[in-house]
């Protein structure tokens, strides 16, 4: 268990170090760092001394050694607009995206899976081919434009739900913000939540049927069914939880990429997280920011990972099997 | 004569597809008696699984039947509600698939997928079922049970695997058991051991026991009776010394010509020409006529039926003296 | 699926094809036809935008600010000249769809062909090469991975802004998106490829080609790419659709075309903007025209899937 445990650990490393190198080639030579910090009138050597500063003296290796460990101390520079350390700027916006994300992943899940049961149960029913065809027009239809719809339909036209924004915010520490403890909090976020959810919704409910309908032919049910146990027993007990295990994996991966796909649908309420801070930050070349982003994502991506891989030994034995033996 | 347990009358399955309706079973009919072991043999395609799966009702599409019937105990069961027909899967019928390595689901205990069938079908506590699972896998020969009932699937070699099979198939204590091919997927060396337990526990039982297989040798051990099949049709059933030894049918001698035996001196093993139709052109007349060495006129127009000759009922013209005659 | 594979050594091919399974499932399927039918006449209408169209929305001369925000024609204060109505610049609505869907394809088409001919080349690469060369491709995928596809091309465009002057940044929009797309999309074909390659390359023809001192690479090429036609075939429909979805979605974010040079992206962007004040048109059609086409390439994409899938038969 340990072992398998290390070997996850140093692959995810691995991971992390390869973006670091492409975080850092970004910071080190797109653009030189020193002239966004300086202006034009700074003194030649004023220029010099931030340059020094900044280590950019030094060989590039040096350069790169110190940037790591600059990040692990969640230190990645300053942003160029808004000349603040990036790691504030982010940690402000944090709550923000992940309490979107987490709601669009609930969302995603609940609705998601028992969708794909459905269409997969009773595939040649009404009712799977009503959810069929719905999926296909999420996936069809550009998370933005989804956005739109929902605004014109529920902001504009109906006036239910706000088009913008967070609503009211409470502060529950320092840096942590939350919409959920008040009414105009939970209204503001439901439609941004539907429209970021809404097409993994979709991959899950069609990855859940693919399973599904796969694990329906294995053998196993046949003889399940030879058994005569009760279809019931047979559709969720059996088939549900070996088309479950690995859809953890892949819904696990399309949870992680919901916070970047996060940067459509906060541009589109105008909602204030990393999402829309990165966007800024790629529209005005705003380096240390999309350097910083990225290897957060990364990160999170690395963590979700282990977390699914530790899930999965969980729910399947023969996983849990070969990790004993490693 | 006691009443046979299981009656197959004019069994007929087609495939609905859209290249056109294929037929898969012409007219099939046997019967296995209280404890009777029937091995029905043929090439692969001839429609010895489908027959299993057609009693047993789990026919999948786009398999159909289209004709005949289906009797166990004289009460027919291929047209009762899918719920009724779910009763009596594993409680009165139950069956044993080819590979014991995906007949397991890998997520569950083996006792637990034990005892849920015997709690499907019998009215006993948890615990009881539970015993019972524990005096199963005892009897079908799994080393110390009370430690490996909670053990996962993948867990076993796969004969043992194939016994917890076995084991479920006769938890509920079915009256017949299906045995699809059942040992197939196996090592030789586990081979006769699974066809030997299969044995003894169904004669302890009573249990009747349709044998599919294409292994000629686990037939002429294990069968009282056997059925051969070719095209979608029976062309010879009877007893099993009488099919193997002095087979009638020319596609039984040809499938028995190629049996090795130990005596090695009696026949030198025979191969059948060419190789069985596929279902979208089975010719005209009889299905084998093709390949039989025997095929006159007749055998390119009729289809013939199963006659008794012997003590063995075949389907074939060059037994069909007098009714040869006459049509000439 | 070998009439499909392989027509060109039968001669009647044609009619092999008309009756292969592909062909009958496509007949069958009403859905798919029609899907079908509405991908043919957008991309020709899009191809055929400049003979169609009423007016050039890209010619100054034919554009007038006065015009601006005027309602579809059955409107009231609709203008018979204006079909659908006319964007915030004046330009002709319809028009400017026709032209807008012509950019989005172009872009997606483009794209989708640089990224299946990296990933097939890297694919075909590490499944032959092994070892190293393997693992670091595969490596570079996996990290990819990480990453959606939309923040793969932001992060591409933000490093293009950073490295190049902005006067030429609207002359390279079009390169740069391509580029982006085509690089955020390579992985699936690459794994696609190396999967079906490590197959071919334990048969023993390929062995036996080494043996004898035959180009093996060459001879491997020849047999693994009719195998992963049909994969490829399949990604490469649903990645047209992604694509164009991802292109519409950069320019919407303000980082793909320019306003000068619209697609329906663009046009959907500009139309949000004016969504609030009830000009729903310009927002409305564009999005319609977009969700329309993407949804047709859809289909014929999970059409095409099952239907190669012999499974499912």
């Amino acid at each position: 268990m340990l072992a398998f445990i290390l070997r996850r650990l140093a692959q995810s490393v691995a991971v992390l170090l390869t973006v670091a190198i492409i975080a850092f080639a970004m910071f080190r030579f797109v653009g030189d760092p020193v002239n966004q910090i300086v202006s034009l009138d700074t003194p030649a050597e004023q220029v010099e001394q931030v340059r020094k500063d900044l280590g950019l003296d030094k060989p590039v290796y040096i350069q790169f050694v110190r940037y790591i460990g600059n990040a692990l101390k969640g230190d990645f520079g300053q942003s160029y607009q808004f000349r603040q350390p990036v790691t504030k700027l982010l940690a402000e916006r944090a709550p923000a995206t992940l309490e979107l994300a987490l709601m669009s992943a609930l969302f995603s899940l609940i609705v998601g899976i028992p969708m794909g049961v459905y269409t997969a149960l009773y595939r040649n029913g009404f009712g799977a081919k009503l959810f069929q065809a719905v999926s296909l027009i999420g996936v069809s239809l550009p998370t933005f434009l989804i956005g739109i719809l929902l605004i014109y339909l529920f902001s504009v036209h109906l006036g239910w739900l706000p088009s913008f924004g967070r609503g009211q915010v409470v502060k529950i520490t320092d840096n942590w913000t939350t919409g959920l403890l008040t009414l105009s909090g939970i209204k503001a976020l439901i439609l941004p939540a539907i429209t970021l959810g809404l097409f993994q919704m979709t991959l899950i409910m069609r990855l859940v049927r693919a399973e599904m309908l796969e694990v329906m032919r294995t053998d196993y049910i046949k003889f399940a069914r030879a058994r005569g146990l009760k279809t019931r027993v047979i559709n969720f007990g059996h088939a549900l939880k070996n088309t479950l295990v690995p859809v953890i994996t892949i819904a696990g991966l399309q949870l992680g990429s919901i916070i970047a796909f996060a940067i459509i649908t906060e541009t589109v309420f105008q909602w204030p997280g990393m999402g829309v801070l990165f966007l800024k930050a790629v529209q005005n070349v705003d380096i240390p920011i999309m350097a910083a982003y990225l290897m957060m994502i990364a990160a999170l991506f690395v963590l979700i990972n282990l977390f699914v891989d530790l899930l999965y030994a969980a729910v399947d034995p023969r996983l849990r099997a070969t990790i004993r033996e490693s | 004569m006691t009443q046979p347990v299981l009656s197959v009358r004019d069994l007929s399955v087609a495939f609905f597809t859209r290249r056109g309706v294929l037929k898969a079973l012409d007219r099939v009919s046997f019967d296995i008696a209280p404890g009777e072991v029937l091995g029905v043999v043929g090439e692969s395609g001839a429609g010895k699984s489908l027959t299993g799966q057609s009693v047993i009702g789990l026919l999948e599409p786009p398999g159909r039947i289209t004709g005949g019937e289906i009797l166990l105990h004289g009460q027919r069961i291929d047209n009762i509600p899918a719920d009724e027909m779910r009763k009596i899967r594993g409680r009165k019928i139950g069956m044993v698939f080819q590979d014991p390595l995906t007949s397991l689901n890998p997520l569950y205990k083996i006792g637990d997928q034990l005892t849920e069938t015997i709690l499907t079908h019998l009215p006993v506590s948890a615990t009881e079922a539970r015993q019972r699972a524990l005096a199963l896998l005892t009897e079908v020969g799994i080393p110390s049970p009370d430690r490996r009932i909670d053990s996962y699937p993948h867990e076993f070699s796969g004969g043992m695997r194939q016994r917890v099979v076995l084991a479920l198939a006769l938890c509920a204590e079915p009256e017949l058991v299906i045995a699809d091919e059942p040992t197939t997927a196996l090592d030789v060396s586990v081979q006769a051991q699974i066809i030997a337990l299969l044995k003894k526990l169904c004669r302890e039982r009573g249990t009747a026991v349709m044998l599919v297989t294409h292994d000629m040798g686990v037939i002429a051990e294990t069968a009282d009776r056997v059925a051969v099949m070719y095209a979608g049709r029976i062309v010879e059933i009877g007893p099993v010394r009488e099919v193997v030894q002095n087979p009638k049918h020319p596609y039984a001698q040809g499938l028995m010509g190629a049996i090795p035996t130990l005596e090695g001196g009696r026949d030198k093993l025979v191969q059948i020409e060419g190789s069985m139709p596929q279902l979208k052109n089975i010719p005209a007349g009889c299905a084998f006529n093709p390949r039989c060495p025997h095929a006159f006129a007749r055998c390119f127009v009729e289809k013939p039926d199963l006659v008794p000759v012997d003590h063995s009922r075949v389907a074939c013209y060059l037994y069909d003296d007098k009714r040869a005659e006459n049509a000439a | 699926m070998t009439e499909t594979t392989a027509p060109h050594k039968d001669p009647s091919w044609l009619a092999r094809a008309l009756d292969s399974d592909i062909w009958h499932s496509f007949k069958s399927s009403p859905v798919t036809m029609l899907a079908a039918f509405v991908v043919l006449v957008m991309t020709l209408a899009a191809l055929f935008a400049p003979l169609i169209a009423p007016m050039n929305p890209f010619d100054p001369a034919q554009v007038f600010l006065m015009n601006a925000n005027i309602p579809p024609r059955w409107m009231n204060g609709g203008d018979p000249q204006f079909l659908l109505g006319t964007d915030d610049q004046g330009r002709d609505l319809y028009s400017a769809i026709l032209y807008g869907l012509r950019v989005s394809i172009f872009i997606g088409v483009i794209g989708v062909a640089i990224a299946c001919t990296l990933g097939v080349t890297l694919g075909l690469v590490a499944g032959y090469f092994g070892g190293r060369v393997d693992s670091f491709i595969m490596r570079i995928a996996d990290v990819q991975l990480t990453f959606p596809a939309i923040l793969i091309a932001l992060l591409i465009d933000g490093i293009v802004r950073g490295l190049l002057k902005s006067a030429s940044r609207e002359d390279i929009a079009f390169g740069v998106l391509v580029v982006s797309i085509g690089l955020a999309f390579w992985v699936q074909y690459a794994r696609t490829v190396r999967g079906s390659t490590l197959v071919e390359k334990g048969r023993d023809y390929i062995q036996a080609a080494r043996l004898v001192g035959l180009p093996a690479p060459l001879i491997m090429i020849r047999h693994v790419l009719p195998n992963v036609i049909g994969p490829v075939l399949v990604i490469l429909t649903i990645n047209v659709g992604l694509a164009i979805i991802t292109e519409a979605t950069l320019s919407f974010l303000g980082v793909g075309l320019p306003p000068t040079q619209p697609s329906l992206g663009t046009l959907i962007s500009i139309g949000n903007k004016y969504l609030f004040s009830g000009d729903w048109w310009i927002v409305t059609f564009p999005g319609i025209t977009l969700a329309l086409f993407v949804l047709s390439i859809n289909l014929l994409g999970d059409w095409l899937r099952d239907a190669l899938n012999p499974k499912l038969q």
